[in-house]
């Protein structure tokens, strides 16, 4: 029987590359190899910004960015939601509740949420890019009347492939906020939009003039969600996206991140598109 | 009247925006208002391609069945948007079925009829591929990107 050495509960603010110490509190299932997970600090959580992602460290395995899927308002339970994609994003993925794992974080700038009071407010989320968003709808949704319209837009593979559905059924009961969601395809019995999550964005009532986006999923859906949301009238400055790219130290040392001028970990993983505009179509970055 | 009607509603039809008074006038001579319940086919896969849609209210889904499979959907339509392309390609006959969702209004154009008026008046026609080049561009477009998977599981 093997035995793991935990790391002492660090303050918070002390050494960023040091993990903390966390527990999982539950465990869910929310699509075909994507879990979300609860996890609590030892002494608690640091709080974060809807867009900020935490480094977590299945222990004995090894750590990976994650981005913070839960309520910003509640920050004693962090929640993540984790696709398990490879060594250590499985190994977080099939922690039970009452493991440990390591925990360091909130890093990154999130979504742009004071920036975007008296807009409307367009979400564009694709597959599992819903996740980082989520914390930015907690807060639109919480805050109801310091915005315009709100619209969700959410696209992905197939119906069995939706995150967080019963939440997403229950926010588009309420009668103000739009919420749209479809997949690429379909059987007989699904009675939602069925085409890719760009089409939906000519079809959506907002005002372009006064609008923000806030656009996360797999890169070359972003790449023609800019083009679909330039050509309903929103401006390069209206818009940002959340990058994902290898981080590792998760403070702008490493340079596994470095995405032309920036580092992802630390000037994003949240940016506004004109400062991406010349480099997100190419190729080797 | 029902002329003028339908001229008021080709008019303002997002895919005929800005069309000139007399091609609308010729377009208006090949429609017809029709309506679908839920459930029912605005076309079916094989058939004759003698007719689109200009979709004024409700979603019409595409679909196409494969063996084992049923009824698989690969697009949704809804109002503004047209249904039907194959009525422009020989040999006129639909690839896929298109179904009501819901209640659907629409414009049905007469195919054969549209065709004969494109090919006397050929700035007519130029003016129909005006509007359907960018529509086809668009659904191909859209057809790479569920091709390509981009939800899938990173490799």
């Amino acid at each position: 029987m093997s035995t793991v050495l935990l790391p002492d509960p660090a303050p918070v603010g002390a050494d960023p590359m040091l993990p903390r110490v966390a527990r999982v509190l539950a465990r869910r299932r929310d699509g075909p190899d994507v879990w979300t997970l609860d996890i609590e600090e030892e002494g608690g959580g640091t709080g974060f910004a809807p867009g900020q992602f935490n480094m977590l460290t299945a222990f004995g395995v090894g750590e990976a960015p994650i981005s913070i899927s839960g309520d910003a308002a509640s920050p004693n339970r962090q929640v993540h939601t984790i696709r398990d994609v490879g060594p250590v994003s499985g190994a977080l993925a099939r922690l039970k509740p009452g493991d440990p794992l390591g925990l360091r974080g909130p890093f990154g700038v999130g979504w742009p949420m004071t920036e975007a009071e008296g807009q409307d407010v367009v979400v564009v989320a694709g597959g599992l890019g819903l996740a980082p968003l989520r914390p930015a709808l907690y807060h639109l949704l919480a805050e109801r009347e310091r915005f315009g319209r709100i619209v969700l837009l959410y696209g992905t593979r197939s119906p069995g492939d939706i995150l967080f559905r019963r939440e997403l059924e229950s926010w588009r009961r309420r009668l103000d906020v739009d919420i749209e969601v479809t997949v690429d395809h379909a059987g007989g019995d699904w009675r939602g939009h069925v085409g890719v999550v760009t089409t939906l964005i000519p079809r959506s009532a907002f005002d372009s003039a006064n609008a923000i986006a806030l656009v996360c999923g797999p890169e070359i859906m972003m790449r023609f969600a800019i083009v679909a949301l330039r050509d309903v009238g929103l401006a390069d400055e209206a818009i940002y996206l959340s990058m994902e790219r290898n981080m590792k130290c998760a403070v702008g040392l490493c340079g596994h991140c470095q995405f032309g001028p920036d580092f992802v970990c630390r000037d994003g993983p949240v940016f506004r598109y004109d400062r991406l505009s010349r480099l997100i179509g190419l190729k080797e970055i | 009247m029902q002329a003028s009607g339908l001229d008021r509603i080709i008019r303002e039809h997002r895919f005929f925006a800005g069309l000139d008074e007399e091609a609308i006038a010729l377009i208006c001579g090949c429609a017809k208002n029709v309506r679908f319940e839920a459930g029912q086919y605005l076309f079916r896969e094989g058939d004759a391609a003698d007719q689109f849609y200009l979709i004024r209210h409700g979603r019409v889904v595409m679909e196409m069945a494969a063996p084992g499979h049923g009824a698989m959907s690969f697009q949704t339509l809804g109002e503004n948007e047209v249904a039907g392309i194959s009525w422009l390609i020989p040999p006129y006959r639909w690839r896929y079925d298109a179904k009501a969702m819901d209640l659907v209004r629409a414009v049905s154009l007469d195919a054969a009829c549209l065709r004969g008026k494109c090919e006397v008046d050929h700035h007519l026609g130029y003016e129909l591929m005006k509007r359907f080049v960018p529509v086809v561009a668009e659904r191909l477009h859209a057809t790479r990107m569920q091709l390509l998977d981009v939800y899938g599981t990173p490799a």
